[in-house]
């Protein structure tokens, strides 16, 4: 099993899109080294723009580039690249649909030593509620530049995010990226777990040992958290007994607020692993974080239980 | 410009007399509309639009165009009338103002009428526009310009110092700010609450060129668009010293009419005025 750092990924899928295509520019508030934005301003100094510890200018004045044909992507920290510039995004990208992406680093309770202040587990939700907006989570290093070219094809405002630290790759590499698609990684028939980002490892490990207790989890990567295909969502549940939701979010406003609206008329049990309605903290590592808000394949597996058995 | 450039002055104060017009007619009587920093920079919009500005109304998308960002975006009316006499869209579109389905909403909307350029009305972030559109624009080796039109009120947004931070650091001489300081905002007076004077100094410090003139003399008006496009490293900022309400007798000067109604009566007499 490969691994790789989803930041090192989209720093060099970044590149790669800059050589084809001149109008790929990309903005950073003072974080190049840690988004690794700062592969594309080695190669292409004259569309990198620093735009200092200023978020709220850097979005609007990415706005304004894309209102000249750029295809601008931002960069931040999630936390702020979401929080600090939330009526920069609304007001002048996304009334306009314009072609802005905003890249969310660090996400979740990746930065897991810089604590609270640095961990953003309202992104989603944020992001999800401000109409024309896309919203993207990619599950590892593969998924990753795969979405990151098909953002850049896409022309209107994406918001994507990134975990800080190294993944296992689980995306098959011979499987397309399409904006909006969920995917089966795996396939079973008692029970469908709905997984965002990082948690898809953790759905992936729990259908494992379900087997083993006789109980077939099917899991399903939804790396496109809107738009939402509903009919494809419901199909996907048709005959299941349960159904789970796995993040790395709020309980609030992410994937579980997702998944249960688009299963608003069809009547299934849905349970939801995700972080209760509380701040992070800082821990010496990101296991540790996960483990302590029961964001992991132990607390898919007792929700699955609690229903089923 | 055929005729003289008297001749022209002459020419756009008339302009600048039915833009105001236009304003009332479409606002109403007894209803809300922003007439005060509207009409305070109906001479600056009627220099930039019938003089300064090469632009193409049968023809808003020309990529060589100059732009207009209206950071202030609660004085769209002035905009709309100005693009209704240039002939973006039929004069009878600005009687449906803030009509359900219209094409012109209570802030510019680009998606929804010809000739706006970016979606404002937030303050403080139509000049970070307005910057990236300068930038883009150079990467694009284009000669255009880019004009943002801000309100001294709006100054106590942190965003204009951040855009104006990145203006001087990106060297972008090809965007014009012009800074409508018509002194008052919502609810008083802007020495009474969060005083943004010394405005010149504070611009020159950030790295900007500077020049003030008084905005509703259309000549100096001129003069100063004319020297702002000067190649020389540096964004330029025009401070206009304005009256709000311009124009309108009893809106002059007043925060009453920063969002107000006028009764019929003061229609009447608005209308009047600005019809003599």
């Amino acid at each position: 099993m490969s691994i790789h750092n989803q930041r090192q990924v989209y720093g060099q899928t970044l590149v790669e899109l800059g050589r084809k295509n001149n109008n790929i520019v990309v903005l950073e508030a003072d974080l190049g080294k840690s988004t690794m934005s700062c592969l594309f301003q080695q190669e292409f100094p004259e569309r990198y723009f620093e735009m200092g510890i200023a978020e709220a200018n850097m979005v609007s004045f990415a706005a304004g580039l894309s209102l000249t044909g750029k295809t601008a992507f931002v960069n931040s920290f999630a936390v702020f690249a979401s929080g600090r510039t939330y009526d920069q995004i609304r007001q002048g990208v996304c009334i306009g649909k314009l072609n802005v992406k905003i890249i969310g680093s660090s996400a979740g309770l990746s930065d897991f030593g810089d604590g609270a202040t640095h961990q953003s587990i309202e992104d989603i939700a944020i992001m999800r509620a401000i109409p024309n907006m896309t919203v993207i989570v990619p599950c590892d290093g593969i998924e990753t530049k795969k979405a990151v070219m098909a953002i850049a094809d896409y022309n209107g405002p994406v918001y994507m995010r990134l975990c800080r630290n190294d993944l296992e790759d689980i995306y098959p590499e011979e499987l397309d990226f399409e904006i909006g698609k969920p995917r089966i990684l795996r396939d079973g028939t008692d029970a469908a777990v709905f997984a965002m980002g990082t948690m898809v490892s953790e759905g992936l490990k729990a259908a494992d040992r379900l087997e083993r207790e006789g109980i077939s989890a099917r899991v399903i990567n939804v790396s496109t958290i809107k738009p939402l295909d509903e009919d494809y969502i419901i199909e996907l549940v048709k005959g299941m007994k349960c159904v789970v939701t796995a993040e790395e979010h709020s309980c609030i406003g992410g994937l579980a607020a997702a998944i249960t609206y688009a299963l608003r008329k069809y009547p299934v049990p849905i349970e939801a692993v995700a972080v209760e309605d509380c701040f992070g903290q800082s821990a010496e590592s990101h296991k540790e974080l996960l483990e302590h808000y029961g964001l992991n394949a132990a607390n898919i597996i007792q929700k699955i239980e609690s229903v089923l058995l | 410009m055929d005729c003289t450039l008297d001749c022209t002055i002459e020419d756009l104060k008339k302009k600048a007399k039915a833009i105001r017009l236009n304003i009332v007619k479409m606002v109403g009587p007894e209803v809300a509309g922003h007439f005060g920093g509207s009409c305070s920079i109906a001479d600056i919009v009627t220099a930039l639009y019938f003089y300064k500005m090469k632009h193409r109304p049968d023809n808003p998308g020309w990529e060589e165009r100059d732009r207009l960002i209206l950071s202030k975006g609660h004085a769209a009316i002035v905009q709309y009338a100005a693009l209704a006499m240039c002939g973006y869209f039929p004069m009878e579109e600005l009687w449906n103002l803030k009509k359900l389905g219209s094409i012109l909403q209570g802030h510019p909307d680009m998606m929804k009428t010809p000739g706006i350029e970016a979606n404002t009305g937030s303050l403080g972030q139509g000049l970070s526009m307005a910057c990236g559109i300068a930038a883009g624009a150079r990467l694009d080796k284009k000669d255009y310009k880019v004009y943002c039109v801000i309100g001294d009120g709006e100054l106590a947004e942190g965003q204009i110092w951040e855009a104006a931070m990145a203006a001087s650091y990106y060297k972008l001489d090809n965007l014009i700010g012009i800074l409508d300081c018509n002194k008052i905002q919502a609810t008083g007076f802007i020495t009474e609450r969060f005083d943004t004077n010394p405005l010149n100094e504070k611009w020159m410090s950030f790295g900007w060129d500077v020049t003030e003139i008084d905005g509703h003399d259309i000549k100096q008006i001129i003069d100063a668009l004319e020297q702002a496009g000067k190649a020389d490293g540096k964004p330029k900022m025009i401070i206009a010293h304005t009256v709000k309400g311009k124009g309108i007798p009893f809106a002059e000067n007043t925060a009453a009419f920063h969002n107000g109604m006028m009764s019929r009566e003061q229609y009447e007499m608005a209308c009047r005025y600005l019809t003599d």
